[in-house]
């Protein structure tokens, strides 16, 4: 067990180093020169010039060989310095970052979650059940072939738009104030419903079909023959062929979350969501490198995060990895 | 992914195999429905901007039409032809989807078929790769290089795509590669003393083939969902349109209040259509080279 979780952690820090590198090296090998392209921008606005030109050469310490840039920046890094917001300019990045974080996980735990609790359940009883798995199976591949900011559109047009029944945009309503009041969250929730639908309906369809066909690969297997052989009823040979199936669904959560998250901010950028997508949109809108490298560094860091928690449930989930078999290959 | 996990390798294909193959492919309903959808919005992508009596990007329209006689699918808040942007969009996505799954095929198959063949250290620093490259957000990873790209087309952007997408193929790859390995014609081959290339692509890679181009048309639907997704984000092509820049300036400039659906159902459709035609033409090549999934 220690061997398989020692083995993720060392490939999980690798991808940590990696994901820096390639955040440091970007902006200092791309072609062009976007400080170049910033200072130009901050000419617009005369009073910081000053103060940003001389930032940004502190910050990218442009000076220094590149070794020392490279340390610099992993210094930087861990004393939680993202650098500065140059849209909203003495705003530090981390804050940015934090107001946003909210609203980007209230989103995407319980759709994850649901889409996958649900998507197993659907996929398993549709599973070599003739009628169900004809209008699941269609379904499901149109759901997973979909776009997630298309339905997110969709459902923003026929159900904000123009029945009216939903707000077509904003976290919440932008009339009252963010505090702690059941009336905010009402608004917080009615606004959260739309973005959080169509997040889910998309991740729905992968799992229903994925575990559908585990379901049916399973059943196929010796031992479910020699159960049905054996006259076990049709609930127990299902319910051990979904024990089984359940465990590479549950890698293929980890393998989904980067999809997932990029889902997200698409479709929080149809709904105007003042989440971590739209935080992304208009730090490209701004060209405001630091914000978008700041929520790269933060995507990475939590799709991290939960794959070491999926692989720590794993190894909860399948003894085969406890008592040293090779469970997942890693 | 997992609908391709069932196909064994097949047996060296043979002249009636190849009969065989046909006589099942031409009567799988899954594979044609797909094939036909997948067929009509390729002609679409090819055909269409000859039809297209506007140019995708000038604003020489009367302004926010919906579809008629003249417009086919209307005009922009611009006035622009909505019916020019979205075969040209077509066609961007066909581009992108092509040379993103061949980008992603090679690689793909490059370190699948190493990893597989030659085992031991190369496999393991192959498969080291391929697990960081498989946990890197690679959504996060394009966000960042197309940000920095002032002018991007599609042909940097397809190979971004490309060179994220292929790690789920070289592991599906490695894991055949490594059971065809240990076969006898394969150690026959090795005897004779033929090289690792010679083996890989004239005893191999020919007796998966039917593997390699599933795991294809797999990547080739996910660089253009991909595509879309990076274009709506803003960070598309800056030279040309595609049918993820139509939903970015349709949304971006109140096509939902404004109830202009022309605007943004069709890029939306077209890109559900194509990638769900992929995957269901997936399940029937399945059907047609995996003999036990024949028999349902």
């Amino acid at each position: 067990m220690l061997r398989y979780l020692a083995r993720k952690l060392i490939i999980y820090l690798l991808t940590f180093i990696v994901a820096v590198t390639i955040d440091w090296a970007i902006p200092r090998f791309m072609p062009g020169n976007p400080i170049d392209a910033l200072v130009s921008r901050i000419a617009l606005m005369p009073d910081a010039n000053a103060a940003l030109t001389s930032y940004f050469m502190a910050a990218f310490n442009l000076d220094q060989p590149l070794w020392r840039q490279y340390l610099n920046f992993w210094s930087a890094l861990f004393h939680g310095d993202l650098g500065r917001s140059i849209m909203l300019f003495p705003t530090p990045v981390t804050t940015l970052i934090g107001r946003a974080l909210p609203y980007t996980l209230g989103l995407l735990l319980p759709s994850i979650l649901l889409s996958w609790y649900v998507g197993n359940m659907v996929g398993a009883l549709a599973a070599r059940r003739k009628l169900l798995d004809n209008s699941v199976l269609p379904l499901g591949y149109l759901l997973t072939a979909t776009p997630y900011m298309w339905l997110g559109i969709l459902l923003a047009w026929v159900l904000g738009s123009t029945l009216g029944w939903f707000p077509l945009a904003f976290g919440y309503d932008q009339s009252l104030k963010a505090e702690w009041s059941w009336r905010f969250i009402g608004s917080l929730l009615y606004h959260w419903v739309l973005p959080f639908a169509s997040l889910f309906m998309v991740a729905l369809g992968g799992w229903a079909i994925g575990m559908r066909n585990m379901i049916i690969y399973e059943l196929e297997s010796d031992y479910a023959n020699y159960l049905m052989a054996l006259g076990a009823p049709q609930r127990l040979v299902r319910k051990y062929a979904f024990r089984n199936a359940m465990l590479p669904q549950i890698t293929g959560l980890a393998l989904q979350l980067g999809a997932v998250v990029g889902g997200a901010l698409v479709t929080e950028i149809v709904f105007s969501y003042p989440g971590l997508g739209w935080l992304v949109l208009s730090g490209i809108q701004n060209q405001d490198y630091f914000v978008i490298q700041g929520v790269f560094l933060f995507i990475i860091v939590g799709v991290l995060l939960a794959n070491l928690i999926v692989d720590i449930v794993y190894v909860v989930v399948d003894p085969r990895t406890r008592v040293g078999l090779q469970g997942d290959a890693a | 992914m997992t609908s391709t996990t069932g196909s064994a390798p097949a047996s060296p294909a043979t002249k009636t195999g190849r009969n065989e193959i046909l006589y099942f492919a031409l009567r799988n309903t899954k594979l044609l429905i797909g094939a036909f959808v997948f067929m009509v919005f390729l002609l679409g992508a090819i055909f269409g901007p000859m039809l297209a009596t506007h140019e995708p990007l000038t604003f020489d329209a009367p302004p926010g039409l919906p579809p008629s006689a003249g417009y086919w699918f209307g005009t922009t808040l611009f006035g622009q032809d909505v019916f020019s942007q979205f075969v040209h969009g077509l066609r961007s996505s066909f581009i992108v989807g092509a040379l993103g799954g061949i980008t992603a095929a090679v690689i793909g198959m490059f370190v699948g078929f190493f990893a597989g063949y030659r085992g031991g250290i190369v496999d393991e620093v192959l498969n080291m790769l391929t697990n960081v490259v498989l946990v890197i957000p690679t959504f996060a990873v394009l966000l960042v290089v197309a940000a920095y790209l002032s002018v991007r087309g599609l042909g940097t952007e397809a190979m971004f795509i490309g060179l994220t997408s292929w790690p789920w193929a070289a592991r599906a790859i490695r894991a055949q590669t490594f059971s065809l390995t240990s076969r006898d014609f394969v150690g026959m081959a090795r005897l004779n003393g033929e090289s690792t290339l010679r083996i890989i692509f004239g005893e191999i890679a020919p007796n998966m083939s039917s593997y390699l181009v599933m795991t294809f048309i797999l990547l080739f639907g996910g660089a253009i969902l991909t595509a879309a997704t990076l274009d709506f984000i803003g960070l598309g092509p800056t030279d040309s349109i595609s049918l993820g820049l139509m939903m970015n300036y349709s949304v971006m400039n109140a096509a939902l209040q404004l109830g202009m659906w022309w605007w943004f159902v069709p890029p939306g459709l077209a890109i559900t259509a194509i990638v769900g035609s992929l995957y269901v033409m997936n399940v029937g090549l399945d059907e047609v080279f995996n003999p036990k999934l024949r028999a349902l």
